[in-house]
C-alpha cells in the first residue's frame, strides 16, 4: 500500500513538472508583455531596465528554472498589470469564486438529487418527464446565453435582482463574503443558478439511475415486505445508497465547477478568479496566466490522486501488487 | 425483403421516433439555410457599402433604409439580424463540422492505434488522453485560443484538442474488445497484415459508436465554439459566429435592446438542442443493451 501510494505521487509530481513547463513555454510564446508593461514613448534605457528587472532578457531555460525555484518558495512572480504579487492577487479574488461555486454545488445536490429520486421512483409520471426534459436543457444549452436570459429576465425587465457585482460584503477574519449579507445574496443568486444548472442537470440524471435500479433490488422488497412506506424506504434507504456515487461526482465536479465559473463570472462581473484570467489572457499578464494555470493543474492533479487513494482504500482489488 | 439495406432498415427504426425526425428536419433546415444565405437574405451583412448607421439597433419589425422589414431588427452597426444570423450559422456549423471531423479522425486513430498497438503504445497514448479527459474542456480550449491567437485554424486547432480526448477513449474501448475477438486472432494467425485488418475489420466495429460520439461532439464543439467568441477569444470580427453577435448584442441588452443577442442565441439553441436529439437517438439505436 505504501508502495503504491508514494508510485502515485511521485507520478503526480512528474504531471505537475511536465504541466508547469508546457504551461510556461506555452504561455511565454505569446505576446510581447514589455509592451504592457511600459508606455511605448519611454526611452530605450528605461526598456532594456524594465526588461531586466522582469528577467525577460535572460534565456526561457533559465526563466522557467527561476519560475520553478520560486514557485517552490510559494513566489509565483508579480503582475504586470497589478503590479503585486500574483499569489496575493487570486487569493484576494479566490473568496468570491469559491463562494459563488460552494453555492452553485450546493444548491445544485440540495435540489437535483430529491427531484431525480422522484424521476427515477416515479418514472412514467409527467413531473418526472418535466424533470429530464429540463436537466436536458441543462446539458445541452451552454450556460452564457442562460446567464443572458437570466439577467434580462430578472434584472432588464423584473428590475428585481442586480446584474452583476458582488453587492455588500461582511469581513470574516479578514476575508470578505456576500454569503452574509442579504443584499449579498441578490447579487448572488443569479450567477450561482446560472452556474448550478449543469451541475444541478448530472445530479438529477445520477439519482435517477441510481434510485431506478435500487427500486428493483431486495433492499427495497424486504424493506416493502416489513411494511415500510415508500417514503421511509426512499429516505431511509434509497439515498444512503445512491449518495456513494454522488459523493464522488460532487468532489470530482467542484474542481471542474471552478473552470466552468470563468464564463458565469464574466457574464455577471463576478469579481472572481475566472474573471481575473480571461482579463489577464486579454492584457497579456504572463505572470497572472501561468500561475492561474498552474494552480489549475495542481488542483486536478490533487484531485486523481485523492479519489485514486481513495478507491484503493475502500477496494482492494484496485491496489497493485496484491493481485493474488 | 430480400434486398433491404441494413440502412432502410436503420432509417425506418429512426422514424419510428418522432421527436427526432423533427429535430432531423430542424437540423437539415437550419443547415440548408446557413448553405442558402447569400441568396435568401435581404443583405450581405459583413458588406459595409451596404450597411447605414442609420438604421444601427432598430427593433424587430423596423423598415429600414434598404425598403425591407427588418423582422428580427437591426445590430449596433445596423445590420439587419436575419441576415446576420444566417451568416453566423454558416461560420459556426464550419466550425463544428470542421472541429468534429478532424477530432474524430485524429481521435480514433490513437485510439485505434492504442488498442491495435498494446503495450507501452498503448499505455503513453490512454494516460494522456485519461489525464486530458479529467481536465475541463472549456479552460484548455480557453488557453489554447489565447496562447495560438485568433483565426478559424487556431480555434479549430483549440477545439480539436480540447475534444479528440473524448473520440481516443472510444475508439480505444469498441477496438480493444474487437481485438480480443477470436476472429481478429485468427486473421493475425493467416496471417493477413496489420494494416488489412485494422482498416477491414476493427475499422468497420469502430465506426457505430464513433459516428455517435461524433454527433454529440459536433454540437459540443459549436456550443463551445460560441462560448469562446463571446468571451472574446474566438474569431476575428471579420468573421463574426453567433457567439460573437450575441456578445456584440450584450451590452446593449442592459438598455432593453434584447434582440440583438437573443435571436441569435435562440438560433444558436435549437441547433444544438436538434443536433443532440438527433445524436439520443441514433445512440439508441447503436445501443444493442436496448434492442429487442
Amino acid at each position: 500500500m505504501l508502495g503504491f501510494i508514494i508510485q502515485r505521487l511521485l507520478q503526480a509530481l512528474l504531471v505537475m513538472l511536465a504541466m508547469s513547463a508546457l504551461v510556461f513555454v506555452g504561455v511565454y510564446a505569446i505576446g510581447n508583455p514589455i509592451d504592457v508593461i511600459i508606455s511605448p514613448d519611454a526611452t530605450q534605457d528605461i526598456r532594456a531596465q524594465a526588461i531586466a528587472r522582469y528577467g525577460l532578457d535572460k534565456p526561457l531555460w533559465e526563466q522557467y528554472f527561476i519560475f520553478i525555484g520560486n514557485l517552490l518558495r510559494g513566489d509565483l512572480g508579480r503582475s504586470f498589470v497589478f503590479g503585486m504579487p500574483v499569489v496575493q492577487l487570486i487569493m484576494s479574488r479566490l473568496p468570491a469564486t469559491l463562494e459563488l461555486t460552494l453555492v452553485a454545488v450546493i444548491g445544485a445536490t440540495l435540489i437535483g438529487v430529491p427531484l431525480g429520486i422522484y424521476a427515477g421512483y416515479r418514472p412514467e409520471s409527467p413531473a418526472a418527464k418535466a424533470i429530464m426534459t429540463a436537466s436536458i436543457l441543462g446539458f445541452s444549452v451552454p450556460t452564457f446565453w442562460i446567464g443572458l436570459l437570466l439577467i434580462l429576465t430578472f434584472a432588464v425587465w423584473g428590475g428585481m435582482l442586480p446584474a452583476g457585482g458582488r453587492g455588500d460584503t461582511v469581513s470574516v477574519f479578514g476575508v470578505e463574503w456576500s454569503v452574509l449579507t442579504l443584499n449579498g445574496w441578490k447579487h448572488l443568486l443569479l450567477p450561482a443558478f446560472n452556474l448550478a444548472l449543469f451541475k444541478f442537470a448530472m445530479m438529477v440524471r445520477l439519482s435517477r439511475a441510481g434510485t431506478r435500479e435500487l427500486m428493483l433490488t431486495d433492499t427495497v422488497k424486504f424493506a416493502r415486505a416489513a411494511g415500510l412506506s415508500d417514503a421511509t424506504i426512499l429516505r431511509r434507504h434509497v439515498l444512503k445508497l445512491i449518495s456513494i456515487p454522488i459523493v464522488t461526482v460532487f468532489g470530482l465536479e467542484f474542481g471542474s465547477t471552478l473552470a466552468f465559473a470563468v464564463v458565469t463570472e464574466t457574464i455577471f462581473s463576478w469579481p472572481g478568479v475566472g474573471k481575473l484570467i480571461i482579463d489577464s489572457i486579454n492584457s497579456l499578464d504572463r505572470p497572472v496566466m501561468v500561475a492561474y494555470l498552474v494552480l489549475v493543474a495542481a488542483l486536478f492533479v490533487t484531485i486523481n490522486v485523492a479519489v485514486d487513494l481513495v478507491y484503493a482504500l475502500l477496494d482492494p482489488r484496485l491496489r497493485p501488487g496484491e493481485r493474488s | 425483403m430480400t434486398s433491404a439495406s441494413p440502412f432502410a432498415g436503420a432509417w425506418r427504426e429512426f422514424c419510428e421516433n418522432r421527436t427526432a425526425v423533427l429535430a432531423l428536419a430542424v437540423v437539415v433546415l437550419i443547415v440548408l439555410a446557413a448553405v442558402l444565405a447569400p441568396w435568401i437574405t435581404p443583405q450581405n451583412p459583413y458588406d459595409i457599402g451596404t450597411l447605414s448607421l442609420m438604421d444601427a439597433r432598430r427593433p424587430p419589425g423596423y423598415v429600414g433604409s434598404g425598403g425591407y422589414v427588418h423582422w428580427l431588427g437591426t445590430d449596433a452597426q445596423g445590420r439587419d439580424l436575419y441576415s446576420a444570423i444566417l451568416y453566423g450559422l454558416r461560420i459556426s456549423i464550419q466550425m463544428g463540422l470542421a472541429a468534429g471531423l478532424v477530432s474524430l479522425v485524429i481521435g480514433g486513430t490513437l485510439g485505434i492505434v492504442a488498442a491495435y498497438a498494446g503495450g507501452r503504445i498503448e499505455t503513453a497514448i490512454m494516460r494522456v488522453v485519461d489525464l486530458q479527459l479529467s481536465f475541463p474542456a472549456i479552460l484548455l480550449a480557453l488557453v489554447l485560443v489565447a496562447l495560438l491567437g485568433q483565426g478559424k485554424t487556431q480555434l479549430t486547432a483549440a477545439l480539436v484538442a480540447a475534444q479528440y480526448a473524448y473520440f481516443a477513449r472510444t475508439a480505444y474501448g469498441a477496438a480493444s474488445a474487437e481485438r480480443r475477438k477470436d476472429y481478429v486472432e485468427a486473421a493475425l494467425a493467416i496471417p493477413l497484415s496489420g494494416r488489412r485488418i485494422v482498416f477491414r475489420h476493427i475499422l468497420p466495429n469502430v465506426m457505430p459508436p464513433l459516428i455517435v460520439v461524433a454527433t454529440v461532439q459536433i454540437a459540443n464543439a459549436i456550443s463551445l465554439e460560441a462560448t469562446l467568441s463571446f468571451l472574446g477569444l474566438g474569431l476575428p470580427v471579420t468573421e463574426p459566429s453567433l457567439g460573437m453577435l450575441i456578445s456584440n448584442g450584450f451590452q446593449y441588452m442592459m438598455s432593453g435592446r434584447y434582440w440583438i443577442s437573443i435571436y441569435p442565441g435562440v438560433a444558436l439553441i435549437v441547433l444544438i438542442v436538434a443536433i443532440n436529439l438527433v445524436g439520443d437517438q441514433v445512440r439508441d439505436q447503436f445501443n444493442p443493451r436496448l434492442k429487442r
